[in-house]
């Protein structure tokens, strides 16, 4: 006790030095948990929109699908599995087919995917009624970013070339008729929604399909071998593969600026052996023993860990709080990484996380307080005090 | 009444007659056609001349080509393009950038991309089919186009995989050469103009020396191609037409 409370004071004697110190390791407390919580928030927050709008209870794939092989995409198709059309039916999955087109928004030659979709469908959270008309204008839906890209508004007549399953070219007018405000880029950049039927007959691909989309409510999914099952783990790894990168990266960030507050506590510990010799060599005169006064030197030096949890508390939680209630906002700037980020990024702090970067940070200027107290066990009474 | 009867039905058979001998049969153009403009292969010098936004760019580039399914091109100038070379062997394409010294194969929606900026997608330097095979022809008018008479022959493609559904021609009566081709989607959309000019005997045959590609769906003045040397039916080896050939 006496050993914390001399610690204590010595500390609080130091004045600004100590305050410097306690104010960087505050400042790298409070930035790790609100970046760490950042994460956190991400995963849920994306792969909500992601599940929602684009992979629902899981995929089917057609067994030729590879989404990055531009190679595979005019042979993935295959006419749909009397299985699962019984689930399409009842509006429990829904088809997709996907062939490469051409467009030419301002003169200018632009591939696109074409994607065709049962306007009817209630599988995916996406808004696609306005596909469903008895005009022979081909309906398109664009999304927001290909929109804002190209510059196309709803009304707009585009020429879209495509090629049949012969290989043989066919071109139509369609009209935009509607713009999806989504934050999954991979339903959005690079492609056209039409409805599924017309894009059937334009292709020659009658009852078709590249991949079927499972309604969330999916218990078991079929063993088909032409259409393997994809579920959410599989579909959604590019996020948290994304994410995991993103956290290593945080991490080296975390161990540089950690590193410079250690070593100013580090600094800040050899100045004090150093300048306090006399100090050491009353204490031991007084008849303290080595190890309790490298005790107080060490408990000094970690005090500057247990000062900054409280420093960070004190303006950390209300910025920690705010951010959590009103939500980072996303620039569309982002959209570009290919993760749905949503509009506004809610930060979550859990408590092992707070607990564990306290822990970690702790234990780390504990360490760099006791290294240079060890000197103190070659020290005699006599020299120093002489 | 009878009279009336016989002397149309006389009056049409006539005239039928007379439409039959003044016009040609379309399988005999497309035949001609193929016989001047078709041969085992060919070398060509050329440069391709291309009107885009921002100016006018001169490509060169020699092609050894055979057939309808084999052609190796190697770009000359400019300094940028110079040592570019594609292949297409079947239905694959390649290319091999000497600056990244790497080949890569064109393929899925790349093959929908401009080449260097051209009204030519790379899918169009694919298609090069005899038009006899693959589709069936009827004459259907005449017209002069740069001074000399031509036929309008109307094509339907014969087999399912082709690219272009129907293609209208404007053959030149004497020469057996298309001087101006269209070139329709299924729908009936007008996708591809090609212009033939300057045409000069070359090696016995008549051969267009300059050709204008239009896309028609996309703006601008289209690309020119001019022909500065063309040989017929040489040795070409066979390695020509070999991935190989490409880093070489």
């Amino acid at each position: 006790m006496i050993a914390l409370k001399l610690a204590y004071r010595n500390l609080v004697g130091a004045g600004l030095r100590t305050w410097l110190n306690v104010g960087v390791l505050s400042f790298i407390y409070v930035l790790i948990i609100w970046h760490q919580g950042l994460f956190n928030g991400m995963y849920p927050q994306t792969s909500r929109f992601v599940i929602r709008e684009e992979i629902a209870g899981g995929q089917y794939w057609h067994k030729n699908y590879d989404p990055f092989d531009p190679l595979a995409v005019e042979d993935s198709h295959g006419i749909i599995p009397s299985r699962l059309r019984a689930l399409v039916r009842e509006n429990r999955a829904a088809p997709i087919l996907i062939r490469q087109g051409t467009i030419y928004p301002q003169g200018r030659i632009q591939p696109v995917l074409l994607k065709g979709i049962d306007p009817r469908q209630t599988v995916l959270d996406i808004p696609i009624a306005k596909l469903l008309t008895d005009s022979d204008t081909l309906p398109i839906m664009a999304g927001y970013l290909m929109a804002q890209k190209n510059g196309f508004e709803v009304g707009d007549v585009l020429t879209i070339r495509w090629r049949d399953t012969n290989g043989t070219y066919d071109a139509a007018d369609g009209e935009i008729v509607e713009i999806m405000h989504t934050r999954v880029p991979t339903i959005d950049m690079g492609q056209l929604w039409i409805p599924l039927d017309r894009l059937q007959q334009m292709a020659l691909l009658p009852d078709e399909a590249t991949l079927i989309v499972a309604g969330r409510d999916i218990q078991e999914p079929l063993n088909l071998p032409e259409w393997p099952f994809k579920g959410q783990d599989f579909l959604l790894k590019d996020i948290t593969d994304m994410i995991k990168a993103k956290r290593v990266g945080g991490f080296f960030l975390y161990a540089i600026l950690l590193f410079l507050a250690l070593l100013a506590v580090f600094d800040t510990q050899v100045l004090a052996v150093f300048r306090r010799r006399k100090e050491i060599g009353t204490l031991m005169a007084l008849g303290m023993v080595r190890s309790g006064v490298i005790a107080v030197f060490t408990i000094e030096g970690a005090l500057h860990g247990i000062l900054a949890v409280g420093m960070a508390a004190l303006y950390g939680i209300p910025i920690l709080l705010f951010s959590a209630y009103k939500g980072i906002p996303i620039p569309s700037s982002a959209e570009g990484y290919g993760l749905a980020f949503p509009v506004r990024l809610f930060p979550v702090y859990s408590a092992w996380l707070v607990g564990g970067t306290i822990l970690i940070i702790m234990l780390a200027v504990t360490i760099v307080s006791y290294l240079p107290s060890r000197k103190i066990t070659g020290m005699k009474p006599t020299e120093v005090l002489r | 009444m009878k009279f009336i009867i016989t002397f149309f039905t006389v009056l049409l058979l006539t005239a039928s007659a007379l439409y039959a001998e003044n016009y040609p049969s379309g399988k005999a153009i497309l035949d001609a056609i193929d016989r001047n403009m078709t041969s085992e292969n060919r070398i060509i010098v050329s440069k391709m001349v291309i009107h885009g936004r921002r100016g006018t760019r001169t490509i060169r580039s020699k092609t050894w080509s055979e057939g309808e399914t084999e052609a190796f091109t190697e770009y000359l100038s400019p300094a940028r393009e110079k040592g570019i070379k594609m292949l297409k062997s079947g239905d694959m394409l390649w290319t091999y950038s000497p600056n990244t010294d790497r080949t890569i194969r064109i393929s899925g929606h790349m093959l929908r991309q401009s080449v260097m900026g051209s009204d030519l997608s790379y899918e169009d330097m694919m298609e090069d089919p005899e038009l006899s095979r693959h589709y069936k022809a009827a004459v259907t008018g005449k017209e002069t186009i740069d001074g000399r008479p031509c036929w309008i022959v109307e094509l339907t493609a014969t087999t399912p995989a082709i690219a272009y559904q129907s293609r209208k021609l404007w053959t030149d009566r004497e020469r057996n050469v298309p001087l101006k081709q269209e070139l329709f989607a299924k729908s009936g959309k007008l996708l591809k103009r090609l212009e033939l000019k300057d045409v000069a005997q070359i090696e016995g045959r008549w051969f267009p020396k300059r050709m204008i590609f239009k896309d028609m769906l996309k703006k601008g003045k289209g690309t020119e191609f001019i022909i500065e040397n063309i040989r017929f039916d040489q040795e070409i080896p066979r390695h020509i037409f070999s991935k190989a050939a490409l880093r070489k």
